[in-house]
């Protein structure tokens, strides 16, 4: 099952033909994703060799959608031309859109975002995020795929590397779905959004959780956790150290006032009996803990 | 990137929502001079990027010209939340009738926009939200729609404004909206809004910050960037396209991802209470791709901190795998070496991921002696504190 991408996704790639976009798609199709056409208006008609396969490039997405019937897009245009490649995937009613791009000025997250959550068709994950993987089935985003095999954990984490670094750790225990949220300060899908697909989702026991300063996200994932989640979940939030008014990096991670603190997340965590990692390592322990219990 | 009262001001003008300019200066004769040509009396406010400046004594009113020299003698140099005056606004002084709050801010928690509007201006909205939450109104905003004058008077009555103002602060709000959206900002806030005797409605105060991503489709923002008062490494990271904050602390932190730098930091302060306190020194994070020019980047930038006693190089082989990284290590100190630069600080270096044995053996084999090779992130945390407390 997984949750949001498995087996069966067929994915396009919106900025292919660039070369962050080029190098991505030969990952992914090494790592066994199903990559049915590239979109550039510029290359239409045209189609680019990837790993011996030969992928067709469209003019628009609807156009990639009909001929193909991928469900599944993956954004690496510029920062300059991320609404409009966003908006055209909304507007063909793509279910899945995955923006990998940094940098997204946030009054055009706010607006792709809005416009999605009006359409009710399009999932958005990100911007400035590292994507999804369903291990051995598909791979949208840059995940590294070798890193973790396929298993019962599920994964949901603002944050890139932590992400590779907890999948490392959990390695040998494997996971159904690995979900980059990204760490911009408006955000398409939430902790919350992926807590509720791992509960329904058959395939997975046990939901890890990584947040990060900033925001109130953690909180609200943790109010939810008490209401709906019946899955055990570990937790970990990164930026016990950050001074107030910093950005660390993501352009969310920042704590204003005496919000957004770490310790106030992990607080709300630990409240509704989620254990929480002081380090990931020790995230990780717990989690073994909790699959050797299950 | 947050403005200072007067650049806010500045672009409150330029989208016609009324304000007064008033001068900006950096010595108390300037700003009699100031005050001369603005008109006594006038106010003399600190330009600092914090709030609470009137009760630290960064806004004083003055009479006469000579009085607002003196008074911007006394304010230049305060220290208002550990921002140091450098600059003062003189401006005119405005009569007050009433003060009013109005600001446009992101949402974060409900991913759209959001506008604050309350009759109880002047004092801090925090105080306001806390002790008289109904006197402060809060309406969402729609990115797909925006406001337009019929939002705006909806904002306004909700804030419950004189019904003889509704229209004029309407007014005012749409120009501010217009601000908010054509600058790419994450908030604009007016405290106090004020109305004058004669009617008017003047932002006699502002606070804007604006998003950075957006950058690229406002290159006149770079104009109002202003260093002087940011650490000279945060400068000096900044020209050469790192993602570095300054703390204070005594171990240099190198790492990609900025959720692992944050992790790290937290790694090596918990290590370091064993330490006899030995903190973190900075948050550098290198990105996915770590050239060793980006890594010799970073080096110089974090060896530069005299407070620095040992670096902490903490990668995960993602995209890049740890033999990239590992050659980079290697090369950023030949090319530190060569530049005249002697590595005298221990280096402690923890590899994961993609490609990690072959990165240990790069390190190995380059058999420097700074470099000190420890295989988990606990560990490396506390053999780092380890030996910054030992080198203080």
């Amino acid at each position: 099952m997984a949750i949001f991408l498995n087996e069966n996704s067929r994915v396009l790639v919106q900025g292919m033909t660039g070369s962050e976009g080029m190098k991505h798609t030969n990952r992914m199709i090494a790592s066994g994703t199903n990559i049915v056409a590239g979109v550039n208006p510029r290359k239409a008609g045209e189609s680019v060799e990837v790993q011996g396969q030969s992928i067709p490039v469209y003019g628009t997405v609807v156009e990639a959608m009909e001929a193909t019937g991928a469900d599944v897009s993956v954004v690496f245009v510029p920062p300059a031309f991320t609404k409009a490649a966003v908006v055209e995937a909304i507007e063909a009613s793509i279910p899945l859109c995955v923006v990998i791009t940094e940098g997204v000025p946030v009054h055009d997250t706010a607006y792709f975002y809005a416009l999605a959550a009006q359409s009710t068709t399009t999932r958005i994950i990100g911007p400035n995020c590292p994507g999804l993987i369903s291990p051995e089935k598909s791979n949208a985003g840059i995940i590294p795929a070798t890193i973790a095999k396929a298993g019962r954990i599920g994964l949901v984490s603002k944050s890139g590397t932590l992400t590779y670094q907890m999948m490392y750790e959990l390695r040998d225990i494997g996971f159904s779905t690995a979900v980059g949220i990204g760490g911009d300060p408006i955000i398409g899908t939430t902790h919350i959004d992926c807590l509720q697909a791992f509960e329904d989702d058959p395939e997975t026991d046990a939901i890890v959780m990584i947040g990060e300063i900033g925001g109130d996200a953690e909180e609200r994932a943790a109010a939810y956790i008490k209401e709906h989640i019946t899955k055990p979940v570990v937790g970990y939030v990164a930026g016990f150290t950050a001074p107030e008014g910093k950005t660390m990096g993501h352009a969310g991670a920042i704590v204003s006032g005496s919000s957004g603190t770490a310790a106030a997340k992990q607080e709300a965590l630990e409240a509704v009996g989620v254990k929480v990692g002081k380090t990931p390592s020790e995230t990780a322990r717990l989690m073994r803990e909790v699959i050797e219990a299950l | 990137m947050d403005l200072y009262e007067y650049q806010a001001k500045e672009l409150f003008a330029a989208h016609d929502v009324p304000t007064i300019l008033g001068e900006v200066v950096t010595d108390a004769a300037a700003a009699k001079a100031a005050a001369e040509r603005v008109g006594a009396p006038v106010v003399v406010k600190a330009q600092v990027k914090a709030g609470g400046r009137g009760k630290a004594g960064g806004v004083k009113f003055a009479p006469t010209a000579d009085d607002a020299g003196e008074k911007a003698g006394e304010i230049l140099g305060l220290n208002i939340k550990d921002h140091i005056v450098g600059k003062v606004l003189v401006v005119e002084a405005a009569d007050i009738e009433s003060e009013y709050y109005v600001s446009f801010l992101l949402d974060r928690t409900n991913r759209c926009f959001l506008a604050m509007a309350s009759v109880e201006g002047g004092m801090e909205i925090e105080e306001v939200a806390e002790t008289k939450p109904e006197a402060l109104a809060k309406v969402l905003i729609d990115p797909l729609v925006g406001v337009d004058l019929d939002k705006a008077k909806e904002i306004v009555l909700e804030a419950k404004f004189p019904a003889e103002l509704v229209d004029k602060v309407a007014d005012v709000l749409v120009k501010l909206w217009e601000t908010f959206v054509s600058e790419d900002a994450t908030l604009v806030e007016v405290n106090p809004l004020v109305l004058d005797p004669s009617g008017k409605i003047l932002a006699l105060d502002g606070k804007v910050s604006l998003d950075e991503n957006a950058d690229f489709r406002h290159p006149e923002h770079a104009a109002l960037v202003d260093d002087s008062a940011t650490d000279p490494l945060e400068v000096k990271a900044k020209e050469k396209g790192l993602n570095y904050v300054k703390l204070s602390g005594e171990v240099g932190i190198i790492g990609n991802g900025a959720g692992l730098v944050m992790s790290t930091l937290d790694v090596v302060a918990y290590a370091g209470e064993e330490f006899g306190g030995v903190k973190p020194a900075n948050f550098l994070d290198i990105g996915g791709g770590a050239s060793a020019q980006v890594m010799a980047d970073g080096l110089e930038i974090i060896l530069g901190d005299p407070e620095v006693k040992s670096v902490f190089v903490n990668v995960f082989g993602g995209i890049t795998s740890c033999d990239a990284v590992a050659n980079g290590i290697v090369q950023a100190l030949e090319m530190l070496s060569a530049d005249g630069t002697v590595i005298t600080k221990p280096l402690v270096c923890r590899l994961d991921g993609n490609n990690a044995d072959e990165g240990r053996r790069i390190l190995d084999e380059a058999e420097h002696d700074v470099i000190e090779l420890v295989d988990t992130m606990d560990d490396a945390a506390r053999r780092v504190a380890e030996l910054a407390a030992a080198a203080s």
